[in-house]
């Protein structure tokens, strides 16, 4: 029997009075890895922020439940710390916080929320540095001011760096495969495969493929007009690559 | 709408959340209450003063009388009454000065004790872990020096930390020279009420060629009700020495305005350096700007000698109303001089803050770093002057402001005046605005950071550069400060 992990049912939402999502249902059990498709301005990102529960995106209807628990009125914070986490499309900038700095206030911040312990700095620098080897993260760029100056792959390799250290149990990906070169896109795509786990679950945003190629998903949606118009497995990723995105928008216009 | 309701409560319990506004039960001896010659004399007297000090006060006194309050600033008060006020209020456990800390009214010390000040010399300032560093404290209480800690070290290495009234009676010759030579009498109406009636402060001397052997500090202390606190504060390195020295200041909660005219003067000779760092947490009033602290304080270092350097750095998050302007004479060829600047209003709070770097000789440099926070419905001010004089070829100013708003109720403004009359002189002056953005709250809160710390996190990144300077015990309390000043302020 599967475990749900993320159940979305017949969601809508509003950002700044304009309807994104309308009706959107999705689950994700744990252990598996869901791919979202869609064109641009779909809403792809809305619903990421939704899930994390972003300020300005108002829920007009539906629910969303993580293990079971309604969530929609728990703030991102308080999300976070029962294991929900977001890798956003474009990383944001923190001038004069250093990288392990902001982690390990992240780590500790958690934690505190949890009842656990924090971590000593010791204990901490270890794990870090653990973490951040595979996915060529150097002591520099974590002395590095978050995400300030930091190439694109740079930024998208702290994501996944944050990803491993906060150990969260629903990872969401928004595009995290925009503006990476190949060698990147395989050291993302390693790091995120190494966390993949019989408890975990996974939602991955991407409007191309090729990512796909390296996280390969359990079931593929494809997103459009605020609400998934069509599931299916990895071969529905494959069809679209050669369709695009046009027939299916065609399809709901007609 | 529940987030702003939660803000409103949140702003008004920050009067409430100031950490340091408990009174301690002492009893006080008070001159009588006002301003006249018989209370500067009254001050003198309590001091046992020479009559050379009481003349300069008295002197100061008359020309005090035909001064006006500056009003350039941008800040606002009520009109001060100046005959409301006591000038002079001494715990009675000191009517006979104590030989030692020992000696103490054990209930003054508990004061300092809950201050997180330790005045036994085997404890040390709680800091990073595993860095101990000795800290000498000179501990003002109201209108006097309740006792200085490390003396005998200190003395072993030629150093002199005391309280300025002992100076006077120690080292008349020094106190002579130095007194009023950077901060004349006349300077400001703060500064010339300071002259007149200043009750203690602290003295530092440092011989030619020592390096102090650990940080000295001053805490200043406001407790008795309705009283001002005028401290002076005269400091000098000698040729070639150097001396690293912090100033904190607290007062309890009160619903009256309180005055703090403080005067400090720094001396630097040839090849001498002196740190100057201030943690200034004044209680700042209530939500809606009852109380607190108008701290109005005139401090200026010489650069008397050649590659001297005179490092000023300040944390101000206190005060109802800060009027502050630490600056440079820069007199000696290749001197130094540095401002770093934190500035967190909130609420109801003012401050009109910067500094002024005279270049007057040769190849002199100045740095200045200003980081101004505002939030609630405050208001602030960077005022700032770099002037560069004939003789000062060579010279050269890097200015950089930095304001950050929170919230859209507060106000943030920059003042630079520059004045070069040397076409050799480089002045150069950069200054920003910003927001802590949504998306960096919203960041910081999916990754588990709390609101309330992410604010916090995301200004100690923007003043990082002035914590960096501070002394490292200093830095952690500081960047503490700096969370409890922003509390309430989003939501
Ligand atoms: N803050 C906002 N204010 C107004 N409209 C927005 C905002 N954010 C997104 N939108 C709109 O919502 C729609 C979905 O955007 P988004 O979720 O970013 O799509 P995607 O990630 O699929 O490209 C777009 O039409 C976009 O213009
Ligand atoms: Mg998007």
């Amino acid at each position: 029997m599967s475990t749900p992990l993320l159940e979305i049912n017949d969601l809508h939402a509003r950002v700044e009075d304009k309807p994104i999502l309308k009706g959107l249902s999705l689950t994700v059990n744990e252990g598996e890895v869901h791919a979202i498709m869609g064109p641009n301005g779909a809403g792809k990102s809305t619903l990421s922020y939704v899930i994390a529960g972003r300020e300005g995106y108002e829920i007009t209807g539906g629910s969303i439940k993580f293990r079971g628990q309604e969530i929609t009125e728990m703030n991102p914070e308080e999300r976070a710390a029962i294991g929900l986490f977001l890798a956003f499309q474009y990383p944001i900038e923190i001038p004069g916080v250093g990288t392990a700095t902001f982690l390990r206030t992240a780590v500790n911040e958690q934690r505190k929320a949890r009842g656990e312990d924090e971590l000593d700095a010791i204990g901490f620098l270890k794990a870090m540095r653990a973490a951040a080897k595979p996915l060529n993260i150097t002591d520099e760029m974590l002395k590095r001011a978050v995400n300030v100056g930091f190439s694109g792959g740079e930024k998208k390799r702290n994501e996944v760096l944050q990803m491993t250290m906060l150990a969260p149990s629903m990872c969401v990906l928004d595009e995290t495969d925009s503006g990476l070169d190949i060698d990147a896109l395989r050291v993302v795509a390693d790091g995120v495969n190494a966390l993949r786990g019989p408890d975990k679950g996974f939602l991955v945003i991407t409007h191309y493929q090729r990512l796909l190629d390296y996280i390969v998903p359990d079931f593929v949606h494809v997103l459009a007009d605020g609400k998934i118009v069509k599931s299916g497995d990895k071969s529905l990723a494959l069809e679209l690559e050669k369709t695009g995105y046009v027939d299916i928008q065609q399809g709901l216009t007609a | 709408m529940v987030a702003v309701d939660k803000t409103k409560e949140q702003v008004a319990a920050l009067g409430e959340k100031y950490e340091h506004g408990w009174a301690s039960d002492i009893e006080s001896d008070y001159a009588p209450k006002g301003l006249n010659e018989d209370i500067v004399r009254y001050i003198s007297a309590k001091k046992n003063e020479p009559s050379w000090m009481l003349d300069w006060r008295l002197d100061a006194y008359s020309r005090w009388l035909s001064m006006d309050e500056p009003n350039w600033a941008r800040v606002e008060h009520p009109k001060i009454d100046y005959q409301d006020a006591y000038y002079y209020a001494q715990p009675k456990s000191m009517a006979e000065k104590p030989k030692s800390l020992e000696d103490v009214d054990p209930e003054l010390l508990r004061t300092y004790e809950k201050l997180g000040i330790p005045l036994e010399e085997q404890k040390i300032l709680a800091g990073v872990e595993g860095y101990e560093r000795k800290v000498a404290v000179d501990a003002v209480f109201d209108s006097v020096s309740v006792g200085t800690t490390f003396k005998k070290e200190l003395a072993e290495a030629g150093v002199i930390f005391c309280s300025i009234s002992e100076a006077i009676q120690d080292y008349p010759d020094l106190v002579k020279k130095y007194l009023g030579s950077v901060v004349p009498v006349t300077d400001n109406f703060h500064a010339t009420l300071n002259s007149a009636v200043f009750s203690d402060g602290s003295f530092v001397y440092v011989p030619e060629g020592v390096r102090c052997p650990m940080e000295l500090s001053t805490y200043f202390r406001i407790n008795a009700e309705n009283t001002g606190q005028f401290e002076r504060t005269l400091i000098i390195a000698d040729k070639g020495s150097y001396v690293s020295y912090l100033e904190g200041c607290t007062a309890p909660m009160r619903d009256e305005n309180q005055l703090h005219a403080a005067v400090v003067e720094l001396i630097a000779l040839d090849d001498a350096e002196i740190k100057y760092s201030t943690v200034q947490n004044w209680y700042p009033g209530d939500a809606d700007g009852k109380g607190g602290i108008y701290n109005f304080v005139t401090k200026r270092g010489l650069c008397a000698g050649r590659n001297s350097k005179i490092s000023w750095t300040q944390v101000e998050t206190g005060s109802a109303i800060t009027w502050k302007y630490p600056s440079c004479v820069l007199r000696g060829d290749n001197s130094v001089g540095e401002f770093y600047s934190i500035a967190i209003t909130n609420n109801r709070q003012q401050a009109d803050t910067g500094t002024k770097m005279m270049h007057l000789g040769k190849n002199t440099r100045s740095r200045i770093i200003s980081k101004g926070i505002s939030a609630g419905r405050s208001d602030q001010t960077y005022r700032g002057l770099v002037s560069m004089h004939p003789n000062a070829s060579g010279a050269r100013n890097y200015t950089q402001c930095d304001s950050l708003l929170i919230g859209k109720t507060c106000g943030a403004h920059t003042v630079p005046y520059i004045e070069s009359r040397n076409p050799d002189a480089q002045i150069e002056h950069e200054a920003t605005t910003s927001t802590i953005s949504e998306d960096q709250l919203f960041y910081c809160r999916q990754r588990g950071i709390p609101e309330e710390e992410a604010v916090t996190l995301i200004v100690n990144g923007f003043c990082r550069e002035v914590l960096q300077q501070l002394p490292m015990e200093f830095a952690v309390e500081a960047q503490k400060l700096v969370g409890i000043s922003l509390e309430g302020s989003v939501g």
